[in-house]
């Protein structure tokens, strides 16, 4: 059993794994029971298990619990602060930018580590951002204005 | 550790109609989950739809609970059904909470079918509050001793009109029930409606429906605070996973348990050709079913290769065609007149359209989780359709139905017969052969690999034009796989891929479609044939119903034939198609999206100019009550072969609209879908399997090839009611796309999905 400590959404925190090449996914979704990432793929495709470790968007259905180590991890599940949605949560809440929404944990993750980095960007920038990241319903147009109002808020 | 629902229907009241959540914090130590979640067992509560209380209940706080016997798939139904109820009983919408799906709480309203939430589902609801309304308003003229001509309600609360202070709530006239039944029509499933004597409010008077009212569920989602299928777990729970065959049609010969020996607590579980690891480790599980080597059948391989499935279709018998029933309809026909009439026309056309085996490749692959006992089982699932979900796992179980419980939750997006019902049944063979509660999800391979599929086809078409050019016959014939190869539910085992491989045959379900527009062709005939599945038992191209089942495929040829002979016409495609059309709705639209799009009246293709390629196209189609009419503006990259459908208008016409904002974001999602399995969708496969099994290998519509804009008209028509938005819109796009290739090129591309490399072969 190898013991990781490192930091989920502001905790300390510890995952115990049989097998240090476990996904860090599935310490996220099975002990430490979180419901914003999610197994989509397994493949690194899809980004439905995105996190942001060390300010970076990672797939966390390839990143191997081992490689987590003394890291800092934040997930959709601690975005809120004090119960107040992420900015970018706030945004895809007003334009509705969900349909199924089990890959919009992706495409938050991903727009929050990017924004966050820098949120000035022209609509062609936020595509870039976003491309590979999937979604089976179709909600790209409503996903695409609420990056767009999400960027625009915390540019200021 | 985990979230639990508890979900007995007392609970679920006395919580005063909101599930009751049991959160407990997430540390290191995995916590013991609520005893109330093992207690979750089948309610004995019978479910009649006369009753009253079966569609709502009212606490004393005056909070409503609607019993909603279909799901929503994401795209706001639930929300819409909590506006319907809110509106017949004036209360705010924030009051009603929607519970869905679940097999022991709500009523069998046939699931998420067809477009039909709105459509279908709304009625008996309504009708309902209508009731429970008129109920509340009896009482209250006796509490405050007036008739009911002189009182009014206001957010569930009865007053004199002339004296607002003299009141009383709903919550306070509660106690007794409902006491009073509703008339049942005697059907289940998608048909069932009650009615009570009440009448319901006229649509002119409506203020909560037509609201642009925010969704239930979207907060939820977006703060991981919602709890889908995924997330259920149960005490002493096992992790199971599926193994595969290498060749599509191999069996199991042997398996040589010892080769995942290493893995802790990883065993093999058995059942006739089914082979699965458990664990109580969910990382094990996938290990093991990964390591486990299993010794297949030597089998001839079973497929053609997607490269010759259409020459397959062309050449395969025939099975069936639209003279066999087709829901309970025979519909005969003859191709011999329009044959006649275009054999001797002025100019003759022909042309052959091939569309590719689609999978609905979910974001997430199957998951089902199953608690089997002696005495009943439980099982957790995000299938479309619970009740018939019900009644095939007890057949499965052998077990009577009412002690089968199938709990709805939330999971990805379903549009049709998708993958969604297998892991519920493959977690509920081995929960019965385990003994202990098995949590089943598919691997990525599985959902792309495994899923059930749109059909392919081959449709076939042939016009005459007069020297006028006036049509003189129109001959569609549509060839392809049964779409009923898999069943439109799971109320039979058979129709799942454990089942079959567990020694239930499949099923002989034949049926495809023809388009139903209201075009007046003279002479015209209109048929389908379908053939033979590649491979008969647990194939991996075994065909289902996926959005608007065919009509895609349908709408697809047909839609871009009536281009191409409008084009040989040389007329525009929109006043071409205005001259044949005899429904007013489906000419109200064209002529909307011609308005939208700015549309100038031109034959096509385009005259080409320097630079780049651009094009317009039309494409219309009507059903589920629904009509609409979309033009889509592409750029064609001539270096490239990229398509980019910049600009989209759609003209959507769905009767009296509920909630314009989740219309909106419904029918986009329609549109791009549409994109996607237009441009990029294509199961791909060798003679022994699936070749396409990730997300690579079948690439979806990414963000960078999103349209600029889509733009939509909406006519509301309030005195109509409500249709299905579901699918109409989705069904308008492969045609509209195709259509404006030809315009802005010239080239006719008659094969799904218009790839880039297609696009080159033809651009010389």
């Amino acid at each position: 059993m190898t013991t990781i400590r490192l930091t989920i959404d502001g905790a300390a925190r510890q995952i115990e794994a049989a097998d240090p090449d476990m996904p860090l996914l599935y310490a996220l979704r099975g002990q430490m029971a979180l419901k914003g990432p999610k197994f989509g793929c397994g493949l690194s495709q899809c980004g439905a298990c995105t996190v942001i470790v060390d300010g970076v968007a990672m797939r966390s259905c390839v990143t191997p619990v081992s490689a987590v180590e003394g890291m800092t991890v934040r997930t959709l599940d601690g975005l809120a602060e004090d119960g107040r949605p992420h900015p970018v949560q706030a945004a895809f809440i007003a334009e509705e930018a969900a349909q199924c929404g089990y890959c919009i944990n992706g495409w938050i993750m991903t727009a929050v580590a990017g924004l966050e980095d820098n949120p000035e960007r022209s609509d062609a920038d936020i595509r870039q951002m976003l491309t590979g990241l999937k979604c089976r319903c179709g909600t790209h147009m409503a996903i695409l204005r609420a990056v767009r109002r999400a960027a625009d808020e915390m540019a200021g | 550790m985990s979230s639990t629902v508890t979900l007995d229907r007392r609970t679920l009241l006395k919580g005063g109609g909101a599930l009751v959540f049991t959160l407990a914090g997430g540390g290191v130590t995995i916590l013991a989950l609520s005893p109330a979640q093992a207690a979750a067992a089948p309610a004995p509560r019978a479910l009649a739809p006369t009753a009253l209380d079966t569609w709502l209940a009212v606490s004393e706080d005056g909070a409503v609970t609607a019993f909603f016997g279909k799901m929503d798939m994401g795209q706001g139904v639930d929300t819409a059904i909590a506006q319907v109820v809110a509106e017949e009983l004036d209360v705010a919408v924030e009051r009603v909470a929607v519970v869905m799906g679940d097999t022991s709480l709500t009523p069998n309203q046939g699931g998420a079918s067809g477009s039909s939430g709105c459509r279908l589902g709304a009625n008996p609801l309504r009708n309902a509050a209508a009731e429970a309304r008129r109920v509340f308003l009896a009482r209250a003229a006796g509490h405050l001793g007036q008739p009911v001509e002189a009182l009014s309600v206001s957010d569930g609360r009865v007053f004199v009109t002339a004296e607002p202070a003299r009141a009383v709530s709903y919550g306070e006239m509660i106690a007794q029930g409902f006491e009073t039944a509703l008339d049942w029509n005697e059907q289940y499933g998608n048909g069932l409606m009650v009615t009570g004597k009440a009448k319901p409010k006229s649509p002119l008077a409506y203020s909560v429906v037509g609201a642009p009212v925010p969704r239930k569920d979207v907060p939820g989602k977006i703060m991981a605070t919602m709890e889908y299928c995924h997330h259920v777990t149960l005490p002493g729970m096992l992790h199971g996973r599926g193994v595969r065959p290498p060749v599509a049609n191999a069996v199991p010969v042997a398996v040589d348990e010892g080769s995942i020996a290493h893995i802790p607590g990883a065993k093999v579980v058995r059942k006739g050709d089914y082979v699965a690891v458990v664990a109580e480790d969910e990382w094990n599980a996938i290990k093991g079913a990964e390591a486990l080597k299993v010794t297949w059948s030597e089998t001839a391989p079973p497929f053609p290769g997607h490269e010759h499935l259409h020459d397959h279709i062309r050449r395969a018998e025939k099975t069936a065609d639209n003279s066999v029933a087709n829901f309970g309809k025979y519909v005969a026909y003859d191709a011999a007149p329009a044959l006649a009439a275009i054999e001797g026309a002025a100019t003759r056309l022909e042309a052959e359209y091939e569309l590719p085996f689609q999978s609905h490749a979910r974001m997430a692959p199957s998951i089902g989780l199953a608690d089997v006992r002696a005495d009943g089982a439980t099982i957790w699932s995000d299938t479309q359709k619970s009740h018939n979900q019900r009644d095939g796992l007890a057949k499965l179980l052998g077990m009577e139905p009412e002690k089968v419980r199938v709990v709805w939750k939330p999971g990805p997006g379903s549009y049709g017969r998708s993958d969604a019902d297998e892991a519920a049944f493959e977690a509920a063979l081995l929960s019965q052969e385990l003994g202990r509660p098995v949590r089943v999800q598919w691997m990525r391979h599985e959902g792309h690999g495994w899923d059930p599929k749109a059909p392919a086809a081959v449709i076939s078409c042939q016009a005459g034009l007069d020297e006028a050019g006036r049509l003189t016959g129109w001959y569609y014939r549509a060839k392809g796989f049964s779409g009923w190869e898999v069943m439109f539910n799971a109320s039979d085992p058979r129709d799942t891929l454990v089942g079959q491989l567990t020694g239930r045959e499949p099923g002989k379900g034949q049926n495809f479609g023809v388009p139903g527009e209201s075009y007046d062709f003279p002479n015209a005939v209109k048929f389908w044939e379908t053939i033979a599945p590649l491979q008969e038992r647990a194939s991996p191209l075994r065909c289902a119903h996926m959005r608007a089942p065919q009509e895609p495929q349908l709408h697809f040829a047909s839609e871009s034939f009536i281009d191409e002979v409008a084009a040989a016409a040389g007329a525009d495609p929109i006043a071409f198609r205005l001259q044949y059309l005899t429904d007013a709705r489906e000419i109200a639209v064209l002529e909307e999206v011609r308005r939208l799009a700015k549309w100038r009246t031109r034959p096509s293709p385009a005259l080409r100019k320097a630079g780049k390629l651009v094009g317009r196209g039309v494409s219309l189609n009507s059903g589920f009550g629904a009509y609409v009419a979309t033009v889509c503006e592409v750029e064609v990259d001539e270096e490239t072969g990229r398509i980019w459908p910049r600009r989209l208008f759609v003209a959507h016409d769905c009767g009296v609209v509920i909630n314009p904002r989740s219309l909106r974001t419904t029918i986009e999602g329609n549109v791009i879908q549409g994109l996607s399995r237009t441009l990029f969708e294509e199961v791909t496969f060798d003679d022994k399997a699936v070749t396409s099994t990730d997300w690579l290998g079948y690439p979806i519509l990414d963000v960078m090839d999103a349209p600029e804009s889509i733009e939509i008209a909406t006519i509301n028509r309030v005195e109509e009611p409500a249709g299905g938005a579901g699918e109409p819109a989705h069904v308008t796009i492969p045609a509209a796309v195709a259509n404006a290739v030809f315009d802005a090129t010239g080239i006719r591309l008659r094969r799904l999905p218009l790839t880039p490399d297609r696009v080159k072969a033809e651009l010389v």
